[in-house]
């Protein structure tokens, strides 16, 4: 047990620290601009680190304890930790460990720079907890793939330029073997795009329509029915980053500080026993999600393994998350039901949101009872469900 | 940076867990509670044997000289185990005592015997973490008057006790005007009861700071009680798991059905991040001194709140059978009770990590 950094690390948070000190001013919401800061980032070492040379990252070794202390730095700086978004976050993995040269070169470099942003088309109407039940069908004619089908809760969609996108291309193989992993512009004819509005009020979320879509045969990653495997690879690099236990950390503070500048009665709501056991409650439950990430670094640098610890976070995350925003919503009484542009909102009405916001990621990126499986199964070596003689 | 345990650790938790199978297990803490001994020489031997009484006693004084991190390890196998050893009080609560606020004398008086198991410590200070029914002791001329209640290790040779002002005080079992009252409470595993004080001489600790050292000895406990949860926890869950492999209804092994599955992945999902949250709070009481007393807080409430819900989900998990003696279960479920209560429920616990962290007065 050690949780010191050792003098090189020391060395490069105070590197990191030098130079958001210096760039500050460049930083989107700082009067810059998110383009340019995403490629002096890049340029750095502080965004795409780990990505080669040669498809536009900064080509470093990987480092996962340097990963982690840019990330708490920029967090500390409150500053831009440059582009998200399921291109750079999900595709840009994926495509370095099983696309095609030519993919990398061609993908990897626009989307790391944000020149190419895109949405992710997996589920569907009929394919949700149940993912390998897509049904979008793509026929190859000549050379190209004629796409037919629908996909939902496609985040972004209305923005992507492109799309990677679960389609079947085997209908006779068994359900997880005739599924490939294509990619493809959203300007090609025959794609419709509808918003979908959350509870929240925001459209995030879209339907996407596929009418006779014809897609280059080549823009395929890894072979004809084998997109399930692709996929999943990547899903798992999903479902961590969904809870990070240093955001609900922050979120914790804030709330505390809710709890001091609230009222009722006249009196703070820090300072009423019943508000504040609920605090120390979460505020107990914030610190094991806490020191389980630390285990989980140090087990990711150390090369150990902790399975079940890196299985419960989503689960653990996103209930914990929900119910620490619910509290707050408690904690304001009638003052959190505003929501919007009203008199007398609080924190821009972030607490409601996050509130509903995290009942959504609940269920996204692989339900709490889906999680509730995967724990059993794999964490725990319980048996599946008998599957069900085909009718 | 490293978060994890060293092989040392996992060799002394695999070496820990190796005796006390060897001991006989639940058919050892069965004749325990049956039996009339208040005492499990043949374990507190050999818990002797392996330096897990003197773990935290420097090796000048006859002990091994680890860290509190290594006694909450211990804690977890000797819950894991619901073994009827005393622990928290005589081999992490007492030591700290002396070791914080006892003179050179009394750490060689009593050291070498707490380290080889040739005595037994008590600690009487749940007055500090919550007094009930009116307890606490006051110390007036060098002599103790009042009660102290749910003494942590009570079949002891000797009491550390603390009185109303965090004074520290050593007393022997036999002193004149000491009157003991047993106590039985759910947990058979561990002993405890009451001492009243009749004008009791004492002996003084105070060449060190007494309440440091009593803040000390409260964090510590917590998190061996913690710990020990953690242990008694993750057993019941690793139990219902088997069970539920095993027992078959509906002509299938309940262990299919997502009811069921599901029960078992809540317990793990809320066990696993204990885990890691004793180790910090263990780690933190030797090297982190400005978080160590809420850390503690958090884990011995935290784990409190698991610790109840895996120990009633674990029951359930079993069914009938998890209600009845036949399977032993409850043994388990006791000692998470107990673990609850003794200093300082997750309640109380709360308001204290409130308090130390200025959120309350």
């Amino acid at each position: 047990m050690d949780l010191s950094y050792s003098p090189e690390y020391e060395a490069f948070r105070t590197e990191v620290r030098g130079f958001l000190e210096a760039h500050r001013s460049q930083a989107p919401g700082q009067g810059g601009n998110g383009l340019t800061w995403q490629k002096l980032l890049i340029e750095n070492g502080y965004a795409a680190r780990t990505i080669p040379r040669e498809y536009g990252g900064y080509g470093a070794e990987p480092d996962i304890l340097k990963s982690r202390i840019i990330a708490e730095e920029f967090a500390r700086a409150q500053l831009s930790p440059g582009l998200g978004g399921q291109g750079i976050s999900m595709l840009v993995p994926t495509l370095l460990e099983v696309g095609s040269e030519d993919q990398k070169r061609q993908f990897i470099g626009p989307t790391l720079r944000g020149e190419m942003l895109w949405c992710q088309g997996y589920s569907e109407p009929n394919a949700g907890s149940d993912l390998a039940a897509l049904a979008t069908r793509g026929v190859l004619e000549g050379d190209e793939w004629v796409i037919n089908g629908q996909k939902i809760w496609t985040s972004t969609a209305h923005l992507a330029h492109w799309i990677f996108c679960l389609v079947r291309t085997e209908p006779d193989a068994p359900k997880h073997e005739g599924i490939s992993f294509l990619l493809f512009d959203m300007k090609t004819p025959g794609i419709e795009i509808r918003p979908l509005v959350d509870m929240t009020g925001a459209a995030n979320f879209n339907e996407v329509f596929f009418t006779d879509v014809r897609v280059p045969a080549h823009q395929i990653v890894g072979r004809r029915g084998e997109g399930w495997k692709v996929a999943n690879a990547i899903l798992r690099h999903e479902r961590g980053s969904l809870a990070d236990p240093n955001v609900m950390q922050s979120r914790l503070n804030a709330l505390i500080d809710l709890m001091k500048a609230e009222t009722l009665d006249g009196s703070r709501v820090i300072d009423n026993p019943v508000y504040r056991d609920r605090l120390m409650a979460i505020q107990g439950r914030v610190q094991a999600l806490r020191c389980n990430d630390l285990r989980l670094l140090s087990a990711a640098v150390n090369r150990q393994s902790a399975p079940l610890a890196g299985m419960v976070v989503k689960l653990q995350g996103t209930e914990l998350r929900h119910e620490l925003e619910g509290f707050a919503v408690d904690v304001m009484g009638e003052l959190g039901l505003l929501y919007g542009d009203t008199p007398r909102l609080r924190g821009g009405g972030s607490w409601q949101r996050d509130y509903m916001y995290f009942l959504g990621l609940i269920i996204g990126g692989g339900t709490s009872q889906i999680q509730k499986n995967i724990i059993a199964e794999r964490g725990l070596d319980m048996p599946r469900e008998p599957k069900l003689a085909r009718a | 940076m490293e978060f994890g345990l060293s092989e040392e650790q996992v060799m002394l938790q695999d070496a820990l867990a190796r005796f006390l199978t060897g001991t006989g297990g639940l058919a050892r803490t069965r004749a325990f509670a049956a039996g009339e001994d208040r005492r499990a020489p043949d374990v507190l031997q050999g818990l002797a044997e392996l330096g897990v009484t003197g773990l935290i006693i420097p090796e000048a004084h006859g002990g091994v000289g680890l860290s509190l991190l290594d006694a909450a390890l211990a804690a977890e196998q000797l819950g894991r185990f619901v073994s009827p050893a005393p622990f928290a009080g005589t081999a992490v609560m007492a030591p700290l005592a002396l070791l914080k606020a006892g003179d050179a004398g009394q750490q060689a008086a009593w050291l070498p015997k707490l380290a080889s198991g040739a005595a037994v410590a008590g600690v009487a200070l749940s007055e500090l973490t919550g007094a009930r029914d009116g307890a606490g002791v006051e110390a007036r001329d060098g002599r103790l008057h009042g009660r102290a209640q749910f003494v942590v290790d009570y079949e002891a040779d000797l009491y550390v006790v603390a009185d109303r002002t965090r004074g520290l005080h050593l007393v022997a079992a036999d002193a004149p005007g000491l009157t003991r009252t047993d106590f039985r409470t759910i947990d058979a595993t561990r002993p405890t009861g009451e001492l009243v004080f009749d004008g009791v001489a004492a002996e003084p600790l105070k060449a060190g700071d007494g309440p440091a050292a009593v803040r000390a000895m409260i964090d510590a406990g917590r998190v061996m009680l913690a710990a020990d949860t953690l242990g008694a926890a993750q057993d019941m869950l690793d139990q219902a798991v088997a069970y539920a492999k095993g027992r078959v209804q509906f002509g299938r092994a309940i262990a299919t059905f997502q009811a069921v599955k599901h029960m078992c992945a809540e317990m793990a999902a809320s066990l696993e991040p204990c885990r890691s949250l004793v180790w910090y709070a263990g780690h933190a009481l030797d090297h982190l001194p400005e978080e160590a007393s809420v850390m503690a807080c958090h884990a011995k409430a935290h784990l409190s709140e698991v610790g109840t819900f895996v120990a009633r989900t674990s029951t359930e998990v079993h069914g009938g059978m998890g209600f009845t003696d036949l399977v032993g279960l409850h043994y388990w479920f006791k000692r998470i009770g107990y673990n609850r209560q003794v200093l300082g429920g997750p309640q109380a616990v709360r308001a204290e990590a409130a308090v130390l962290q200025g959120l309350a007065a």
